[in-house]
């Protein structure tokens, strides 16, 4: 079993629900990627997803545009983001996904990125921009390995591709909250929990719902219906409105994000 | 007989297919039903060929550019000219095509990307020939070069709106298209320029321009009871060239793609995707060749034409040129120039700095040539967009 597998094993049996914070690898700096991420553990992150700066992320919102931007500027590449992963691995043990578009995958080889990622303590690989076949191919390659395929599934997604997709889903399912890019909202749409109770049919896994979740009050909503709340635009804003302090401020800010968990414990 | 058609997840070989978030993937299905149900409908094709006859002015002229045959010495250069389209280059035949289909759809905003600027005038034309909303995104680099196209799509009640990220160009305008796009998925439709994107887009925007080729090949065995030997067009995304070369892909012709040279062979300095070798990636929603650096992020590109300044270039080229069926060559910013200030004086046709790269290959391949040989030339556009650029190069 995969490692986030056994970490939503364990979130069930404690009747937990999921915190999933995400960071651009390289903003502001690698080094203080990597103290962020630590932080994040500390104060109960779950899992950490780590997005691979792309030059051209069409999914993406104006704060994650930005914060790819910074990375690129800085020299950040894929086997930085690797490197890392290694680094974090060596201190944590919570499990780490990779949030790419495909193209540095694609460039670097699918086998040569398995190893290289296995090698990192990489768990898990979500890649916005690939769906239906060539996920499934991907998956395949994965497989050789302990890294999950993380699937997306989407409102406009239909039953009968929600069912394609749970049947070779991975880890966890990744659910987009509402149509659009990535960026904090003020409300998480209805169109989120819709969603998750008709995956919910074609599954047993767990479901993180993502994009547009900055509050407290959205994360206990999510918690409701979901298996855990992925925050990204959120905490990446914080980073870049701090360049000064960053750890810190991004430690303020989790810290009043996340709510007590033992409220949602008697479920 | 060769097939050229993609397969149903719109691969041709191993090029093009479907990357997207998973959102884009119920309207690329429902875009792809809408079109196949209309491809093949001879009311649509009709309603479509009534506009092409009546509103774009088609068919466009293939002219013997006598004065500048005479001058090169060797074959016979035709020009197809698309620049006396309506709105001044081919661009229009895919718009008039694909806003019958968002009608048919029931969709009533229109987005798109622009380059150029001509794709987002005939956009723009089209929005408000049947007065539906419009809203263009343009890359505040290109916005800069090619200002009177911007004040073109305003006056036709378009919504310009400017892309700042990234290198403010083509590449970028896609990105918000898109972004656009799966944020309004319910109410929009994307009418992408170029034979570019996620399947269905480089077969719909291919066929909608095959007509420039359907026509060329028509018209030439008329004028010279023959087919040409070679035909000429520029490649940005591509849609011109295969436009013409399509209907021609299993006749014994020759096809030269010509890609933008820039101001040099370093990444960063030209737009040319099959220079050395070339590269395969995904960009876009499409797999194909692309212009990148060593950690597969997208390179930056230059061309002195907007139009071609593309750091990929659509599937279908990229399968043609691995069959060796086209072949791809590149002009550079100097040899365009010198091509659209020789048209001009020579046939008093200023052609789009876009399509004086494909003049610019023509000029040298021409001579060469004996004459008894016929050449066809794709004027994509009218290079009135260009006097700026080019006035402010040769001060």
């Amino acid at each position: 079993m995969s490692k986030i597998a056994d970490k939503f094993m364990q979130l069930r049996s404690e009747g937990r629900k999921g915190f999933i914070p995400f960071v651009t690898a390289g903003d502001p700096d690698l080094d203080t990627s990597l103290e962020i991420a630590l932080k994040l553990a500390d104060l109960g992150a779950d899992i950490i997803e780590l997005g691979v700066p792309f030059s051209d992320p069409m999914a993406d919102g104006p704060t994650i545009q930005r914060s790819s931007e910074r990375s690129i500027r800085n020299g950040t590449t894929l086997n930085d983001v690797l490197d890392l992963a290694r680094s974090f691995r060596v201190k944590s043990d919570i499990p780490l996904v990779l949030f790419s578009y495909f193209n540095p995958i694609h460039h670097l080889g699918l086998k040569e990125f398995r190893s290289m990622a296995a090698r990192s303590g990489i768990d898990g690989l979500l890649l916005t921009d690939v769906i239906e076949n060539e996920a499934a191919k991907i998956s395949e390659v994965l497989e050789e390995s302990s890294i999950d395929l993380i699937s997306l599934i989407a409102p406009t997604t239909t039953d009968e591709r929600l069912r394609d997709i749970c049947s070779r889903a991975k880890g966890f399912i990744y659910a987009v909250s509402r149509a659009g890019v990535t960026g904090a909202r003020e409300s998480t749409s209805s169109t989120a929990k819709q969603l998750v109770d008709r995956a919910r049919k074609f599954t047993d896994l767990p479901i993180g719902v993502g994009f547009g979740i900055s509050t407290p009050t959205q994360i206990e909503e999510v918690w409701q219906y979901a298996d855990a709340a992925v925050v990204g635009s959120a905490i990446v804003s914080v980073i870049e409105m701090n360049a000064s302090n960053p750890v810190s401020a991004v430690e303020t800010f989790v810290a009043g994000l996340v709510p007590e968990r033992q409220a949602t414990a008697a479920e | 007989m060769t097939n050229y058609e993609p397969n149903e997840r719109g691969y041709w070989g191993e090029y093009g297919g479907r990357f997207v978030p998973e959102t884009l993937v119920a309207p690329l299905d429902e875009l792809a039903s809408g079109y196949f149900a209309v491809r093949d409908d001879p009311d649509f094709q009709a309603e479509f060929q009534h506009l092409l006859n009546n509103y774009v002015g088609r068919p466009s002229p293939l002219y013997l550019a006598s004065r500048l045959t005479e001058m090169l010495g060797g074959a016979k250069i035709y020009l197809k000219r698309e620049d006396l389209d309506h709105t001044g280059a081919h661009k229009i035949n895919n718009c008039v095509g694909q806003i019958l289909l968002a009608r048919r759809m029931g969709k009533n905003r229109i987005i798109a990307e622009t380059g150029a600027g001509q794709h987002g005038v005939a956009t723009a034309t089209v929005c408000a020939l049947f007065g539906l909303e419009c809203v263009v995104y343009m890359g505040t680099e290109d916005m800069r070069r090619q200002e009177p196209n911007v004040f073109r799509m305003q006056l036709l009640g378009a919504e310009v709106r400017g892309v700042d990220s990234g290198s403010q160009t083509l590449k970028d305008a896609i990105n918000e298209a898109l972004r656009d796009w799966v944020t309004n998925v319910d109410t929009t439709y994307y009418l992408l320029g170029s034979a570019l994107g996620p399947h269905p887009y480089p077969l719909m925007v291919r066929d909608f321009q095959s007509i420039i080729g359907r026509e060329a090949r028509e018209q030439i065995l008329t004028i010279e009871g023959r087919l040409p030997d070679v035909l000429v067009a520029c490649v940005g995304g591509g849609s011109n060239a295969i436009g013409l070369f399509h209907p021609f892909l299993n006749d014994e012709v020759r096809m030269i793609g010509v890609e933008a040279g820039g101001r040099g062979d370093a990444l960063g300095e030209h737009a040319a995707r099959f220079m050395a070798g070339g590269d395969v990636g995904v960009l876009q929603g499409t797999k194909s060749y692309l212009l990148q650096d060593a950690n597969g992020q997208i390179a930056p590109t230059h061309s002195v034409s907007a139009g071609l300044d593309y750091a990929s270039i659509g599937p279908e080229h990229a399968f043609l040129h691995d069959m060796e069926r086209v072949e791809y060559v590149s002009a550079s910013n100097e040899e365009a120039l010198a091509a659209f200030k020789m048209l001009s004086e020579a046939e008093g046709i200023i052609p789009a700095l876009e399509s004086s790269h494909a003049v610019a290959h023509a000029l040298k391949i021409a001579p060469a040539m004996s004459q008894d040989k016929v050449m066809i030339v794709n004027l994509s556009g009218r290079g009135d967009k260009d006097i700026g650029t080019v006035r402010d190069i040769s001060r």
